[in-house]
């Protein structure tokens, strides 16, 4: 497996303009000569059909839901960062991207960071002029907040909506491509399969998810930009349709799989209260600028909160990490939560929840500011749980929420196999083993406004080749593996649900490959995950039948695929002997229980080559060199 | 606690639908009203039935994807929220629930409870959008914006475009939801170049999916799980007739 990331000479500061300078173009007049298939409707997708449409290629969009404005990234409330430094508070593109770097625990590449940083500024002007309503000041400026593991405030965001305003931003401006015949939109239609020929992506297989049909799309190029697959874990914070099945398929073709097992765990989620539970719910990072994590001193204190005083109370996040207090990034926060309540100190049923406490807050700036900030989270809050968090502090608990790792690409964020493009959660680019706050949204905008746009006009102006026909041998091949394996699955008729499969599966995984690992544990997940499987392919019960909407079938195909994922997890996580970032080893840890990192032995990227359902897969390296940022202990005290 | 479910149940556009009952048991009240689905889902898989089919993806309100009604109210019984942000709690214990998808003529039934509001998409598509292309426009702060203007479009713009306005309109009329993109551009300085197709081609396209007139009973606002305001409409019209008058 070739693995050139194809980083540009010269100072890191300059690659982005060298790369762009060397970068060949197609001219105008042909570029409606080709078409582009574009894989997801996210932000990434979204914002890189509408640019290519723009540019004048032809795009075909395809996703599952209903509409392309119901993409999972409608759901993230946060914020966005970019260093525009409108707060004159110090920041700087460099700033921007030191964080980031540092927030990844030194495992992401730096070249790619870096164009993050340096575009982050014209994505939000790019949004303002769309008309994306951002939170503004009195003056008419724009206003900002703190997001984790970052001490300036860099975040944009629109109530705590902004994924769905920039979300509708972007397919607005694809709608509008739409309209002028530049785009087609392909909703409820699944990704099935990748096509390659002569080496190179050239098409897609997919189901229409109403009528069961099974056709084939050739292109020019494929970008996939399918999101995250955090939903192996079953609970997670994702929608209930993200899956791994697009990029795991490609995988299958060829494609190289990193890092997998940095996924992360989310700090403020609110808590599990039953087995019935499908979801769980975010609550945003940006509630820690103004709540204050705690926990009572004593292990099994049931007093309420507000008769606990102070004096019995642990602001554990202050107390461990006083520069970044309660704004300590993810994985850290997660970690010191896990430890209190394995402490015994955790609180609501089951011990498996914090305080998150806005009090002080409310006290310094009144009940309406705190409303303007947080309403809608504070209204969320209490249609799920019934508490009413002006008056009692929430509960929260760490849940997973993201998936750093995911299809390898270089460079110009193409794959291994050349004319396939990944952007988005989807690829493993710019995060490392940890993804601070607001920068998902960053990324994924970055990537389809203005890195894809134009670096794969560069594929296609030197892959010179042509695009085949979508009956050619090679489609005719997909489409038939892709039907007898939906054949297969509801041929079964077993006895046990797709989702309580996917329930095993996810403890499997949450317990043995969740907030710690350790390599017992590991090896134990790899013997239980392919036990599993075997069940499922055996006894796995999918009603109905392929000829119209079948929602079991669609479930019972993403789990087949989480279960080979959850297995690569395990693979990936029992390799790399070190903890850094959300991969927390047990045995590498320093005396005070954080990361111990191995510099030496795994500063790099694992790649993952697919070979055979009966050959284990390869683990290859992308080694990572740091000239801009020196690698150096990630310490938030 | 237990619920009595009637669910309307129709393979697809071509079958004739019904209503079948089902009994939840062992339900818990903290579960949201689409947990307990899945529960009954759950049950009929096993029996190798096919489940009830919905739309769903987020569950935390934001999508815009799922979209029953409930007892005759499109989301359910609370104002503001969503199906899937409705929790069980909001039921008598015993009760017999009524469950049916959206309807309405641009609204196509698929099955059980899915429907096809692919129309609120072609509306957007007609001019639900400013038209800068990806690029180098101006710096953001270069256009203060006042912030009670910017609050105003901000309101506008949290529809999630699910339908529910449409589906309990007696008119079938998709106004709110138009009225919501046209305000949430036209309000804002960089949408003015626009502000008169946009409203026209909106408006257009709307008639022509085949949504109903408006006869201002406002049912729309008070199903709507975002709280967009009804006065939207009232600005919409202003905005159309100014068009009209500036473009004969
Ligand atoms: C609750 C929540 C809150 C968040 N808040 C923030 C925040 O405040 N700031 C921040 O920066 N990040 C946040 N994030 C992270 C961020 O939202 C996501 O990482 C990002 O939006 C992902 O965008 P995407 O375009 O890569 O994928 P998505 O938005 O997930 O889109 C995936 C697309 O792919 C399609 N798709 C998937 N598989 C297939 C297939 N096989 N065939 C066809 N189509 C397919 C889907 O239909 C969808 O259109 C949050 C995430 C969550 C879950
Ligand atoms: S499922 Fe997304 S709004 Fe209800």
């Amino acid at each position: 497996m070739k693995l050139d990331a194809r980083i540009p000479s010269g100072p890191v500061p300059q690659k982005w303009s060298v790369c762009k300078r060397d970068l060949k173009l197609v001219a105008p007049n042909n570029k409606r000569k080709y078409e582009i298939l574009v894989v997801g409707t996210g932000l990434a997708g979204s914002s890189a059909a509408a640019t290519l449409a723009e540019l004048g290629y032809q795009v075909k969009v395809f996703c599952l839901q209903d509409s392309p404005r119901r993409a999972h990234s409608v759901a993230a409330q946060g914020g966005i960062n970019a260093a525009k430094n409108y707060q004159n508070d110090g920041d700087s593109v460099h700033r921007l991207f030191y964080d980031t770097i540092k927030g990844g625990d030194f495992r992401s590449r730096e070249a790619n960071v870096f164009r993050l940083a340096e575009v982050s500024v014209n994505i939000i002007d790019q949004c303002a002029a769309q008309g994306v309503p951002f939170a503004r000041e009195y003056s008419g400026y724009l206003t900002n907040r703190s997001f984790g593991g970052a001490q300036v405030s860099r975040t944009f965001y629109a109530r705590g909506q902004t994924g769905q305003q920039l979300l509708l931003g972007c397919y607005q401006a694809m709608l509008r491509q739409a309209h002028l015949g530049q785009v087609r939109i392909f909703p409820r239609t699944e990704m099935l399969d990748l096509v390659v020929v002569n080496g190179h992506a050239k098409g897609i297989v997919v189901r229409d998810l109403l009528t069961g049909k099974i056709s084939s799309h050739a292109g020019d190029a494929v970008v996939l930009a399918t999101g995250g697959y955090t939903n192996v874990f079953y609970l997670s914070t994702s929608g209930r349709g993200s899956n791994v099945t697009a990029i795991w398929r490609a995988y299958k073709k060829g494609a190289a799989f990193a890092n997998p097992c940095f996924t992360q765990i989310h700090p403020t989620c609110i808590p599990v209260s039953g087995d019935y539970q499908s979801k769980l719910t975010l609550m945003s990072e940006s509630l820690r600028n103004d709540g204050r994590v705690w926990v009572p001193k004593q292990p099994g204190d049931k007093r309420p909160p507000a008769e606990i005083p102070e004096s019995d109370r642990d602001y554990y996040l202050e107390r461990m990490y006083p520069a970044y207090g309660n704004l300590a990034p993810r994985d850290i926060s997660s970690r010191a939560t896990k430890r209190v309540c394995d402490e015994g100190r955790g609180v609501g049923p089951g011990g498996l929840g914090v305080y998150l406490d806005f009090s002080d807050a409310l006290r310094r700036l009144g009940r309406s500011v705190i409303a303007e900030r947080y309403g809608n989270l504070f209204e969320m809050y209490e249609e799920i749980t019934a508490e009413n968090a002006y008056e009692t502090p929430m509960r929260i608990y760490p849940a997973p929420h993201y998936a750093m790792g995911g299809l390898w690409v270089d460079y110009h964020l193409m794959s291994n196999l050349p004319g396939l493009f990944v952007i988005g959660e989807a690829n493993f680019s710019d995060h490392g083993a940890n993804r601070l706050g607001a920068s998902a949204l960053m990324q994924g905008l970055a990537d389809g406004y203005f890195i894809l746009p134009y670096t794969i006009g560069n594929y296609i102006a030197t892959a010179k080749q042509t695009r085949p026909q979508p009956d050619a041998a090679e489609f005719r091949e997909s489409e038939a593996e892709v039907a007898a394996t939906i054949k297969r699955l509801l041929a079964i008729r077993g006895k046990k649900t797709v989702r309580q499969f996917h329930k095993d599966l996810g403890k499997i995984l949450w317990e043995k490959c969740g907030m710690a690992r350790t390599a017992a544990g590991l090896q134990q997940a790899l013997k239980e995950i392919p036990t599993l499987r075997e069940e499922f392919w055996q006894n796995v019960s999918v009603p109905g039948d392929d000829a119209d909407l079948n929602q079991s079938l669609e479930h019972a195909g993403r789990v087949a695929d989480f279960f080979e994922l959850g297995e690569l997890m395990c693979r990936d996580a029992l390799a790399r002997n070190e903890s850094c970032g959300g991969h927390f080893r047990e045995e590498y840890q320093t005396a005070d229980g954080e990361c111990q990192r191995n510099d030496t032995e795994f500063a790099h990227v694992a790649c993952w080559e697919y070979r055979s359902a009966q050959q284990p897969p390869v683990r290859h390296i992308e080694p990572l060199t740091f000239e801009e940022a020196h690698l150096a202990e990630r310490s938030y005290k | 606690m237990k619920l009595k479910l009637r669910v309307w149940r129709q393979k697809n556009a071509h079958t004739p639908g019904q209503f079948v009952e089902y009994h939840a048991d062992n339900l818990n009240p903290n579960m949201s009203f689409l947990e307990m689905l899945d529960v009954v889902n759950e049950q009929i898989a096993a029996k190798g039935e096919e489940p009830i089919a919905f739309d769903h993806d987020c569950r935390e309100g934001i999508c815009g994807a799922c979209s029953c009604v409930i007892n005759g109210e499109p989301h359910g019984p609370h104002d503001k929220v969503t199906t899937c942000q409705t929790y069980l709690r909001s039921f008598q214990d015993g009760a017999t629930v009524t469950i049916e998808p959206f309807r309405a003529n641009a609204f196509p039934l698929i099955k059980d409870l899915v429907v096809d509001r692919t129309a609120f998409d072609r509306i957007i598509q007609a001019g639900g959008y400013i038209s800068v292309g990806t690029g180098h426009p101006p710096d953001a702060n270069s256009l203060p914006v006042p912030k009670p203007l910017a609050d105003l479009a901000m309101d506008a713009a949290a529809c999630i475009g699910c339908g529910a306005c449409v589906a309990a309109c007696k008119n079938a009329s998709a106004m709110l939801f138009v009225a919501a993109k046209v305000s949430h551009l036209n309000l804002l300085p960089q949408g003015q170049p626009e502000r008169d197709v946009r409203a026209l081609a909106m408006v257009d396209q709307m008639d022509k999916e085949g949504f109903g007139a408006c006869t201002v009973t406002l049912s729309c606002q008070a199903v709507c799980p975002k709280g967009i305001s009804g006065s939207f409409i009232a600005k919409m019209n202003r905005d159309f007739l100014r068009a009209m008058l500036l473009n004969p």
